[in-house]
């Protein structure tokens, strides 16, 4: 029974390149808990979704942000996607959308990606995109887009 | 990934949504010109407005130019470039018998620089070598990127294939991540196009300058967070074979201008 109530909570382990950071649990296509401490906070997460240097999600998707002439035309619109997936299936397409989608071009960004023929930058070297405390800022504001 | 963005502005809706996923169908192959606003399509095709018009000028003069020990300009071997020059760039990087690799038509030029002029070699980027590269691939202007003939280039053009297709940087995106599976869609507010090579050496608004077609996939790299090669590093050389394969049937529209 116990292990009926395990299927589908996989501990995460990478399906292509590089480790994660810390660890987290994968729920179906959901990680549950945030990654680190308590909730993260919207506020911070709204200013650093349309951060392009940081964060660079505005390269790829549009969504309410400002600047909209800016938004890449990539990748699905985050108008309403808080009413579309919850918190934690946010969280999972965030720090890793290659488990869902193996060949997507959305980078896992909870992820360190620079094992031998990367060629990954020194500077951006044993670094994930963004920190667990970033990315739970982005969850917390990406819940509050309900439509 | 500030590199990649730069001031392409806002394009009319462009009609792509079928792309192929292997590389590009012939029937949609098209000229990084055409992904570009009006302001700047008007500014590559008028001569006199076009600023790398200036590079060319300056080429044309360094063409003409004794240099290095052996005092003997360009010209001095080769004669009217309109005749001698005519066609090359269309059909470089072409194999170099003394090394057994491909070499670009820069290594050509500082080769040539080093063998017959027995000349210091002139620094990757510098204006003299842009110079001369844009006023030589200039000869060529109008004339189609000819099918891939020379069986020993094959190996190293496989070569550039394969890190087309490889993924690197901190980001994990191929070079056809973006201009195979995306092209014709934005990233950011920059235009993807197809990543073809005949507008270079080309005039870039951004960079207030001419630059390389190897500056331009340096910039790439840099944008998806990767360490790019060197100049003149021989996997940039293979990259561009590739991308001349890619580009087979377009014109050569050096110097072209991009945003
Ligand atoms: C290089 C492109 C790229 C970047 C950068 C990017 N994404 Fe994505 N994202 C995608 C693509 C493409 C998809 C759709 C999944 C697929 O089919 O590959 C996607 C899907 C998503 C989804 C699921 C949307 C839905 O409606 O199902 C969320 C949520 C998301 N991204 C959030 C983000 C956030 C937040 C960032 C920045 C921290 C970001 N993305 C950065 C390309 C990108
Ligand atoms: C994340 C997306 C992305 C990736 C990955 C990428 N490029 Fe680009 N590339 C662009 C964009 C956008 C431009 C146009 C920039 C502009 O005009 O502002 C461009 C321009 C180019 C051009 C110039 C085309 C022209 O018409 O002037 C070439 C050549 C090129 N890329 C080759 C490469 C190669 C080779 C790689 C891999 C090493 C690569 N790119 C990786 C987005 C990308």
């Amino acid at each position: 029974m116990a292990c009926l109530a395990l299927t589908g909570l996989l501990l995460a382990a990478s399906p292509g390149a590089g480790e994660e950071v810390g660890s987290y649990v994968v729920t179906g296509d959901a990680i549950m808990e945030p990654l680190v401490g308590g909730k993260g906070d919207p506020a911070r997460g709204d200013a650093l979704i349309s951060d392009r240097q940081r964060s660079l999600c505005t390269l790829c998707h549009s969504g309410p942000f400002p600047d909209a002439h800016l938004h890449g035309t990539l990748a699905p619109d985050l108008t309403g996607v808080g009413a579309r997936l919850s918190e934690g299936q946010i969280r999972l397409r965030v720090v890793d959308m290659k488990r869902l989608a193996p060949n997507t071009i959305m980078p896992s960004y909870y992820r360190v990606a620079d094992e031998e023929g990367r060629r990954v930058a020194t500077v951006w070297r044993s670094k994930p995109i963004l920190t667990g405390a970033d990315i739970e800022d982005i969850v917390a504001y990406l819940t509050t887009l309900k439509g | 990934m500030r590199a990649l963005w730069g001031l392409a502005g806002v394009v009319g809706a462009l009609t792509c949504s079928m792309v192929a996923a292997a590389g590009i169908k012939d029937g949609e192959k098209r000229s990084g010109f055409d992904f570009m606003t009006r302001e700047t399509q008007a500014l590559q095709a008028d001569d006199m407005a076009n600023p790398g018009m200036l590079w060319v000028l300056q080429g044309e003069q360094l063409w003409h130019q004794a240099e290095g020990k052996a005092e003997i300009a360009c010209a001095g071997c080769h004669g009217e470039a309109s005749q001698t020059m005519r066609g090359v760039a269309a059909r470089y990087p072409a194999y170099d018998e003394a090394t057994g690799r491909p070499t670009d038509l820069v290594g050509r030029i500082n080769s040539c620089r080093a063998a017959r002029q027995e000349a210091e070699p002139l620094a990757p980027e510098s204006d003299a070598l842009l110079a001369l590269t844009t006023y030589v691939a200039h000869q060529s202007r109008g004339m189609p990127i000819p099918p891939a003939t020379d069986a020993r280039l094959a190996p190293f053009r496989d070569n550039g294939r394969r890190l087309f297709q490889s993924r690197i940087g901190q980001l994990d995106l191929s070079c056809a991540s973006c201009h195979h599976t995306n092209w014709g869609k934005r990233l950011g507010g920059s235009v993807i196009p197809q990543a073809h090579p005949n507008g270079y050496p080309l005039y870039r608004l951004e960079w207030q300058g001419v630059g390389s077609l190897q500056r331009r996939l340096r910039n790439c790299m840099v944008g998806v967070r990767a360490e790019p090669f060197a100049f003149g590093a021989p996997e940039l050389v293979e990259l561009e074979l590739y991308l001349m394969e890619q580009a087979q049937g377009l014109p050569i529209e050096t110097p072209a201008v991009r945003p």
